[in-house]
């Protein structure tokens, strides 16, 4: 079943072009990751999708709904963690929910814990390294009453470790709350390993130059990232990718 | 209490020995009394004139913080009012500033003129001290307030009010106690002005009634109890400030992983 379908979009800024004619959908409960050049317009895309303006041309659904130009039908998380610093991460978390007017503290509580994040709940966020940030601001995208997560590049401000460590807790409870997610990144490793479907963007101004379906199994080990196959899959996308720039 | 004492020791010793310099100087070189008493006269006189002058610094205690709490209302009021409408922000905002540059000694006489000698136009000396500092901090905070965080709220749905309540109100916060510490020490000095106008009570009319009877040590003590309210309002805030703004202090060096 289709969760967001995105129909024909363009949106200039002046007289510069940034999204041409772009489509491309998310399915229920599927992982997609759209791979773009920095300055493709991949946070415009969000922007759009989020309602923050309107696009001159093209339509956004999600559940069948339309949904072009309307705020808060997704949830959204964008590239730094953007949690309020006077805030506790209790009160962070809940945030998106709080403002579609309802709060569970209890759901909070114990996704927190699930998290690692046990034990933070009255600490504000300057006193959380970036990881953690990271996941609370994700906590609070899942606690959102909307289905569908767009994360704009939500690791690229950490380090090696940190992200890979991210990944795959991302992974575990992704796979545990499947939700439709909508992932921007420019990492090639981390888009195969996360995603089912990765969607790749020419330059500007962007339209979907190619598709790719992941075929690896799930759940997905470390490992996955140094076989053979993983670093085909990387060749392919890294080619397909140079080749517009 | 200890960091006090870790803190203050350096300024306190300092303050001492001043003391003690023009205690000397003054026994030394016998200056006469009316030209600068010596500290422990103007000691003297505050304890033993208790009485005489007490009802003079409850009074400009009263009209301070009179004026600062209206001052500060309007002073939000403007900031918000000015942040909602950008209109009239561009419309009014050279005014404010404007109003700032009249010299308050100058304006004071025209608002007897106009309001007599009752408390209002006291008030309205102090209100116009009190607000801009807090007008122009508050509306600061409000309009530096992140934009990606502005973006995420709008995306998540966030209505204009919700915005204001949830985001940019909380960020203007720090802000608005640097104004509002600002504003609690020019109260007390807006305050002492308007007593000057005409008043029957109050620091600033015992301070002409000691100066024109060249009661020199008295002066000094009214401007010693200026600065200890100046101090105290101050010190207030800045607990206010601390209590209301935990996550600021709290975080930075002391990182987990």
């Amino acid at each position: 079943m289709t969760k967001l379908s995105i129909e024909r979009l363009s949106k200039s800024f002046g007289s510069e072009s940034i999204i041409d004619n772009l489509s491309l959908h998310v399915n229920e409960a599927e992982f997609v990751s759209i791979l773009g050049p920095s300055g493709s317009g991949k946070s415009t895309l969000f922007h759009l999708i989020g309602g923050l303006y309107p696009p001159e041309k093209g339509e956004i659904y999600l559940d069948e709904q339309r949904i072009t130009g309307k705020r808060g039908a997704i949830s959204y998380m964008p590239q730094s963690s953007s949690l309020l610093p006077w805030r506790t991460i209790l009160d962070n978390v809940l945030l998106g929910a709080e403002i579609a007017g309802k709060r569970d503290m209890e759901t909070a509580r114990g996704m927190l814990n699930k998290a690692g994040l046990g034990g933070y709940e009255a600490a504000y966020p300057s006193q959380l390294s970036g990881g953690m940030k990271q996941r609370a601001s994700f906590i609070r995208s899942l606690l959102s009453p909307q289905s569908l997560i767009c994360l704009d590049e939500p690791f690229s401000a950490l380090d090696e470790f940190t992200r890979l460590e991210m990944q795959k807790w991302l992974l575990s409870i992704w796979e545990h709350y499947k939700r439709s997610i909508l992932f921007v990144t420019h990492n090639i490793e981390e888009a195969l390993f996360l995603s089912d479907r990765i969607i790749v963007l020419s330059n500007k101004p962007a339209h979907v130059q190619r598709e790719f379906t992941i075929p690896f199994t799930r759940p997905r080990e470390e490992s996955l990232m140094l076989t053979q196959e993983f670093l085909e899959w990387k060749k392919t996308i890294y080619n397909e990718l140079r080749e517009f720039s | 209490m200890n960091k006090l004492i870790h803190r203050g020791w350096r300024p306190g010793l300092v303050l001492i020995l001043l003391l003690t310099l023009w205690e000397a100087s003054s026994r030394v070189f016998e200056v006469p009394d009316w030209l600068l008493p010596a500290p422990s006269l103007i000691w003297q006189e505050a304890i033993h004139g208790w009485s005489q002058y007490s009802h003079h610094l409850f009074s400009t205690i009263q009209l301070s913080l009179l004026g600062f709490v209206i001052g500060t209302s309007f002073g939000l009021f403007v900031a918000i009012i000015l942040h909602m409408v950008p209109s009239l922000r561009e419309s009014f905002y050279p005014l404010i500033i404007l109003s700032q540059n009249i010299p308050i000694i100058v304006l004071a006489p025209l608002l007897v003129i106009w309001f007599g000698f009752g408390w209002l136009p006291k008030v309205i000396v102090i209100v116009l001290v009190c607000f801009f500092p807090i007008a122009v901090a508050t509306m600061d905070g409000l309009k530096q307030t992140n934009q990606e965080l502005i973006h995420y709220m709008k995306m998540a749905g966030a209505s204009n009010g919700q915005i204001f309540r949830k985001l940019q109100w909380p960020h203007a916060v720090p802000s608005m106690f640097s104004g509002l510490k600002i504003s609690a020490t020019y109260s007390v000095m807006g305050a002492v002005i308007s007593e000057w106008l005409g008043a029957n009570e109050g620091i600033g009319v015992y301070m002409t009634l000691a100066s024109s009877s060249f009661r020199t040590d008295r002066v000094f003590v009214a401007i010693f109890f200026i600065m200890m309210l100046s101090l105290l309002f101050f010190g207030v805030i800045s607990q206010a400030e601390k209590s209301l703004t935990k996550w600021q202090s709290k975080g930075g060096d002391q990182q987990h992983d």
